[in-house]
């Protein structure tokens, strides 16, 4: 559950990216996972949601989107997917994982309008 | 180039319209001097109802949002690097034979190799208890409710440790295929245990902790054929996602294949050079 320890860090990032520009509430809020970052989507979304009440993010809509790793299909060669996946989809072969990021890191913000 | 409108734009600190604002021409308006980007590196797009928003093109990421561990984990790979350690972070299921391997390894290690263990576990000093006899330091971490160690809890537990003549440092990470994936220890490699009770298919379940092993032990071996495993389906498996991995298959119970590991053990210690 380091969920928790994950969403203390977006929420401090949150908090004095608000400060700093002045906005009193965000509306949206982009993450970026890498496909070995070993995050639970939705265990990261309910942490964000308890969590945000009286921060800025206070009601936002948290949006996570995957950094592609890289596979290789012994038949169609390397390929980039957004999931994790042992099965090409071109082919159906078997897949390898080369390499694929462990971070994950905010990647955007929309302020709410005023 | 920007995902978000297709445009080509350099400046990362130009706010532009883009196609959801309906600007045909695709214009780019005055570039925001540095101080309007939230974070160096990310720029605005204005969007339908007015709103902006303010992305960047992973270049510009402000700190990964795991950074702290990371950080304690960097100083602990220099630590373990100057004082000449080698430090391995065995991680499993829960009761995939960790313990078990440790005290066979430290009997025979430890009278001609200064080893030590710092093993993590939710409750229980039983791992270290069952370790002690060997005569290696043994440091117990009791996690309670947290189910992986980090690397502040293994630098507080080194820093206890006594040094002379330590070269071989064992982590026996809490027994747990998730949240240990995510935490680097400064640990010189991962190794991975997997029993023959638990299926071929683990590593295609649990991606992030068997990629980047060093190796993956295939353990319990006396327990492959009454529990139908077959090694060949989980090499093919490993392979698939660690492939750089190298792959030992051993039983603690009958010592089958444990001079292959004392020997890979040798070899990683051989290979390691605390000044590179
Ligand atoms: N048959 C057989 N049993 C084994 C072997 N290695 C360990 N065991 C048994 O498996 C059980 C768990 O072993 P441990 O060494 O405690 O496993 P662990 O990975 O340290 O467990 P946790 O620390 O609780 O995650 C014990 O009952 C061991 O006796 C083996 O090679 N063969
Ligand atoms: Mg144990
Ligand atoms: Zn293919």
């Amino acid at each position: 559950m380091h969920e928790v320890s994950i969403c203390e860090a977006l929420l401090d990032q949150l908090t004095s990216l608000a400060a700093q520009q002045g906005w009193p509430r965000l509306r949206r809020v982009w993450v970026r996972l890498g496909l070995l970052s070993g995050v639970v989507p939705d265990a990261l979304e309910f942490a964000f949601a308890a969590m945000a009440t009286g921060t800025p993010a206070e009601g936002a809509e948290l949006l996570l989107e995957n950094e592609p790793g890289h596979f290789d299909c012994a038949v169609c060669g390397e390929l980039e997917l957004e999931r994790m996946d042992f099965t090409c989809p071109q082919c159906g072969g078997a897949l390898q994982l080369l390499r694929a990021g462990r971070d994950l890191w905010l990647s955007g913000v929309e302020p709410m309008p005023s | 180039m920007c995902e978000n409108c297709g445009c080509e734009s350099p400046d990362p600190f130009q706010v532009h319209a883009g196609p959801d604002a309906g600007a045909a021409a695709h214009s780019h308006m005055p570039a925001h001097g540095h101080d309007s980007a939230p974070v160096t590196g990310w720029h605005a797009h204005p969007a339908e109802n007015g709103s902006v928003t303010w992305h960047h093109h992973g270049d510009a990421a402000p700190r990964p949002l795991l950074d702290a561990n990371q950080r304690a984990a960097d100083l602990n790979r220099c630590y373990f690097r100057d004082h000449g350690i080698l430090a391995l972070n065995l991680v499993s299921s829960p009761g995939a034979g960790k313990t078990t391997l440790l005290k066979t390894t430290l009997e025979r290690l430890h009278p001609h190799i200064g080893c030590a263990v710092v093993v993590g576990d939710l409750e229980t000093q039983a791992d270290a208890e069952a370790l002690r006899p060997t005569g290696a330091p043994v440091i117990q971490i009791t996690t309670g409710t947290v189910c992986h160690l980090d690397a502040r809890m293994v630098a507080a537990a080194v820093a206890r440790l006594p040094h002379t003549g330590l070269r071989l440092l064992f982590i026996e990470n809490v027994g747990n295929l998730v949240c240990p994936a995510s935490f680097d220890l400064g640990e010189a490699h991962r190794i991975v245990l997997l029993a023959t009770t638990e299926g071929e298919n683990k590593p295609l379940k649990y991606p992030p902790i068997f990629h980047g092993a060093r190796a993956v032990v295939i353990t319990k071996t006396d327990l492959a054929e009454p529990a139908g495993f077959r090694v060949e389906l989980a090499r093919q498996a490993i392979t698939q996602v660690a492939p750089q991995a190298e792959v030992l298959t051993l039983s603690s119970r009958n010592g089958d294949g444990l001079d292959t590991w004392v020997a890979f053990l040798d070899r990683l210690l051989q290979a390691f050079d605390p000044r590179g």
